[in-house]
């Protein structure tokens, strides 16, 4: 894994410069500052008790004449010693109360979390003196108590964190494979808990810092003769109205020190999550062929050379499409090749930080170039309606609003329109259901409601994402049938998106084939029986079985991968795993072409042949 | 990858152990029930199935989402809770014993079911039984060559592997354990459309090769009518309908096998009449419409 680059090219920012000045700072004056001031520190100098701050005295001095600044750079290894014993405690504590209920039972667990919950629940400053006062005055105590009380709140992330690792699937795996508790933990849950609880100990670290300077400041931490900085903040108290540099020297370091803290964890946040920095891009020559088509003028929605890209990688190449008054038009393809994206450009709702650019983005008279899509003449049905619903608000409340927001009609009559839309897409007892949250709907019933949501304006297009992969063969067929019959009766154009070609071939009228960012080939429904030209769109008919598959034989398989984001090729991007490859194929990218009313390819070598062997097309 | 769907013949390498040792086992399961929850909110996830898988045979098992099928596939391994039942693995109870199970499940999502921090070889060196252990390397190389992986790549991490890849990794690993009987659940539903065949003619090849027997579980009747032998039907926790592939498909004698039936899509095939309403299956399925959610979304989880 390339975690030492990552962490090298963290440390190359500003605040990674920072905080490796201010870390190898603190550990210098820890290591060698009681050497190098151990005895100035420990002077005790009558003649100068008390000296307010100065040239001879940069903080001053104290009751014993003892120079503070000294003191303060003595104190930073003891300070040092004891926070770093403190976290470590707290680590050890929450690793062992955070980990052990996913592997003992059931009953333990729960014990175990609950107590966990309860102390994270008492105040942690009064648990902390608490256990002071049991322990004893010391500084060991102190450390030891401080550290306890920071156990908790590292136990209830692990535990959060443990409980994610140990539902995963490889965790199941594993144990199914008969690994032993104490492997499971070693090798696959604490490896995979480390970055978050390493981010999180550096913010403890912090907090135990201030925490044991504030014991010890309190009298209740370090003891005379030792001192750390809390102690000489303490010492200092009666004197910070009559000399404030005498407070500020500890101060500042514990400060200091407590920030360094701090941004060694962003450093090591900076460093594991998230990509590094973004490659700069490579503007991809286009190729360009100057023909506007008549019908493109008439189009409901007009996309020509329409370019999604994201840093690193451009991830729609030019595609050109329209989709006229009325029509549906289904996009095929895998994930990765930019059909998603290029339907999201069309709605404007390409995700950050994705840039869109098109030499042409109409939709409905309206430039998207300049333009946001407004109102309700675009409706949008994603993959996942639990995600596209909001769960606090009932439906009913959610399709009112669009009424509300768009047309100024008023609450009654907004909710109205939201129990006859509901009753439109075939919802059962709209008028009860119109109270009821996304959650207690079925997910058939919620993309439903999604559908019925377009419907609450006057959309002249329909945008649907992938609408039924999350659903059941049975259902899925009543919500194609449901898109259908919505189409229908309001007119709308339909844009379906999908990876299953049968399920586009049932409901658009024409296909559009999508690989690797780029239109491949394009075709009336109809015309797929007659065979695609494409070798991928074969192989993607191929490489399903469907009900009339030969079981004797293998499926036609397409060898390889799709490309991956960034995996930018000379040539046609479906060559390398292309039977049909030539040479001409892996040097010159295909434009797309006309090759029928209807149809167009972007192949060197399409294939011709009337009815291919791939696929019995009824 | 190595060219998809074609199988070195190494079961037969000299000094190894078949490839197919103890993996001929049959699988049985006897009134099986799961239940989550206790008292009032309880959920039936499997409600008394009974199902068989006969040694060297392929039983497909579908149904929708929330039907229990997911569910029973992870009781027969161990993962669920058996809340009745028992899942015997050559006429032997498997009880509640820890350790190795005899059976192994494959997952659905490649992307969840290998750990990020290991490396692909030593996810499959887990599997490999303890005396073993010696040839473990030999072992890990033998079954990544076995599912088509170069077994040079066993030192990277999976997210160095694509979705195909990975899922082969994780059947590499579930045949590493010498299981008696695979379990697959979903295997094909999260790879991408182009990949999915070459991962079905592997895991049809291997079955037929070594001769296992495997439950295979998905909501894809077309996947099904391509691999298994028998087929059983589950909905809503209950098992409908059990029976040779052909019968099951060609004279469905459920009433929601006929919808599950009539609801796969075909190309250029139209769609049912009308949407209907929700709840009311296309072919008024058991339970029919009753203002309840069509999947009322129990276990499967």
């Amino acid at each position: 894994m390339s975690k030492a680059p990552r962490l090298r090219q963290a440390l190359r920012t500003p605040m990674g410069i920072a905080t490796a000045i201010l870390s190898a700072l603190i550990l210098l004056v820890a290591i060698f500052g009681p050497m190098l001031a151990g005895d100035t520190a420990d002077r005790i100098d009558t003649d100068a008790i008390g000296r307010h701050s100065g040239t001879e005295h940069l903080f001053g001095t104290d009751a014993l004449g003892r120079d503070i600044a000294a003191r303060v750079v003595v104190a930073t290894r003891l300070t040092l010693e004891l926070t770093l014993f403190a976290t470590l405690i707290a680590v050890l504590g929450g690793l062992i109360l955070g980990v052990l209920p996913a592997v003992l039972g059931r009953r333990a667990g729960r014990l175990i979390t609950a107590t966990v919950n309860l102390l994270v629940a008492f105040p942690g400053l009064l648990f902390v003196l608490f256990l002071a006062v049991i322990f004893g005055v010391g500084t060991f105590s102190a450390a030891f108590a401080i550290g306890l009380g920071a156990a908790p709140a590292t136990a209830r992330l692990v535990q959060n964190l443990t409980a994610a690792v140990a539902g995963t699937d490889y965790v199941a795996a594993a144990r199914i494979l008969g690994v032993g508790r104490f492997r499971i933990i070693v090798r696959h849950i604490l490896p995979n808990i480390a970055e978050p609880v390493a981010l999180f100990v550096a913010q403890v670290a912090a907090g135990i810092l201030v925490a044991f300077s504030g014991l010890s400041f309190l009298g209740l931490g370090v003891q005379a003769p030792d001192y750390d900085w809390g102690r000489l903040l303490n010492e200092q108290l009666d004197r910070v109205m009559v000399d404030p540099m005498s407070a500020v020297g500890p101060g500042a370091a514990i400060v200091l020190t407590g920030i360094t803290f701090g941004l060694i964890g962003e450093v090591v946040a900076g460093a594991s999550g998230g990509r590094g920095a973004n490659r700069p891009e490579a503007e991809p020559v286009a190729s360009i062929d100057e023909q506007p088509t008549a019908e493109a003028e008439s189009a409901l929605l007009h996309v020509d050379h329409l370019r999604v890209r994201f840093p690193g990688h451009t991830a729609v190449h030019d595609v050109c499409l329209s989709v006229t008054e009325g029509e549906a038009v289904g996009i095929v393809g895998e994930s990765g090749s930019g059909k998603s994206l290029t339907a999201l450009a069309a709605a404007g709702l390409v995700p950050h930080p994705g840039r869109v650019s098109a030499r042409t983005l109409r939709f409905a008279d309206r430039d998207l170039n300049r333009q946001a899509p407004k109102g309700t003449s675009l409706a949008m049905v994603f993959q996942d309606p639990m995600a596209s619903l909001n769960p606090a608000l009932t439906v009913g409340r959610q399709l009112a609003e669009v009424a509300e927001v768009h047309h100024g009609a008023g609450r009654a009559a907004a909710l109205a329109r939201a129990v006859a839309r509901l009753g439109a897409v075939g919802i059962i007892n709209p008028e009860q259901r119109v109270s009821k949250r996304p959650h207690e709907f079925s997910g058939g019933m919620r993309q439903r409601v999604m559908i019925a949501m377009g419907l609450m304006g006057e959309p002249r297009l329909i945008i649907a994402d992938e609408p039924t992969t999350a659903l059941d063969v049975t259902v899925q067929a009543q919500v194609l049938a449901l898109l259908r019959d919505v189409r229908d009766e309001s007119g709308a154009a339909l844009l379906l998106i999908s990876h299953d070609i049968a399920v586009v071939s049932q409901v658009c009228d024409r296909v559009v084939v999508m690989y690797a960012g780029r239109i491949v080939e394009e075709l009336p429904v109809g015309d797929l029986a007659d065979g695609v030209a494409h070798p991928y769109s074969a192989a993607l008919i191929g490489a399903v079985p469907t009900m009339t598959t030969d079981r004797d034989v293998p499926l036609a398989t397409i060898p390889g991968r799709p490309p991956e984001p960034g995996e930018e090729s000379v040539g046609c991007p479906f060559a390398p795993r292309c039977a049909r490859a030539s040479d001409r194929c892996r040097t010159e990218e295909p434009v797309l072409e006309r090759i029928g009313p209807g149809r167009r390819v972007a192949c060197w070598d399409p294939i011709t042949t009337a009815v291919h062997e791939l696929e019995e097309v009824r | 990858m190595k060219a998809a769907g074609t199988v070195t013949p190494v079961a037969a390498e000299a000094g190894a152990a078949p490839v197919g040792a103890g993996t001929s086992g049959s699988l049985e399961l006897r009134h099986i029930t799961v239940r989550y929850g206790r008292g009032r909110s309880a959920v039936t996830a499997v409600d008394d199935v009974s199902l068989e898988v006969p040694a060297g045979r392929v039983v497909g098992l579908v149904g929708g989402s929330g039907s229990g099928k997911s569910t029973l596939g992870r009781a027969a391994v161990g993962l669920v809770p058996i809340t009745a039942g028992n899942v015997l693995v050559d006429g032997v109870d498997q009880g509640r014993r820890p350790g190795r199970r005899p059976v192994q499940l494959v997952f659905q999502d490649p992307f969840a079911s290998l750990n990020p921090r290991l490396s692909v070889g030593a996810s499959v060196a887990e599997a490999v039984p303890r005396e073993d252990r010696a040839r473990r390397a030999e072992e890990v190389a033998r079954y990544l060559d076995l599912v088509g992986i170069d077994p040079g790549m066993s030192t990277r991490l999976p997210h160095a592997l694509s979705g195909g890849q990975r899922q082969r990794v994780a059947l590499a690993r579930a045949l590493a354990a010498r299981p008696a009987v695979l379990v697959a659940d979903e295997v094909t539903s999260a790879l991408d459309v182009s990949v999915q065949g070459a991962v079905l003619n592997l895991i049809r090849d291997l079955q037929r090769e070594l001769g296992f027997a495997m439950l295979f579980i998905t909501h894809n009747l077309a996947v099904v009518r391509y691999l298994a032998d028998r087929i059983a039907v589950m909905d809503r926790g209950v098992l409908v309908e059990e029976g040779p592939a052909g019968q099951v498909l060609e004279d469905p004698e459920h009433e929601y096998t006929r919808a599950l039936l009539s609801g796969v899509p075909r190309i250029g095939e139209p769609l049912p009449e009308s949407a209907g309403a929700e709840g009311a299956k296309t072919a008024g399925a058991a339970g029919a419409a009753s203002g309840t959610d069509e999947g009322t979304e129990t276990g499967n989880r």
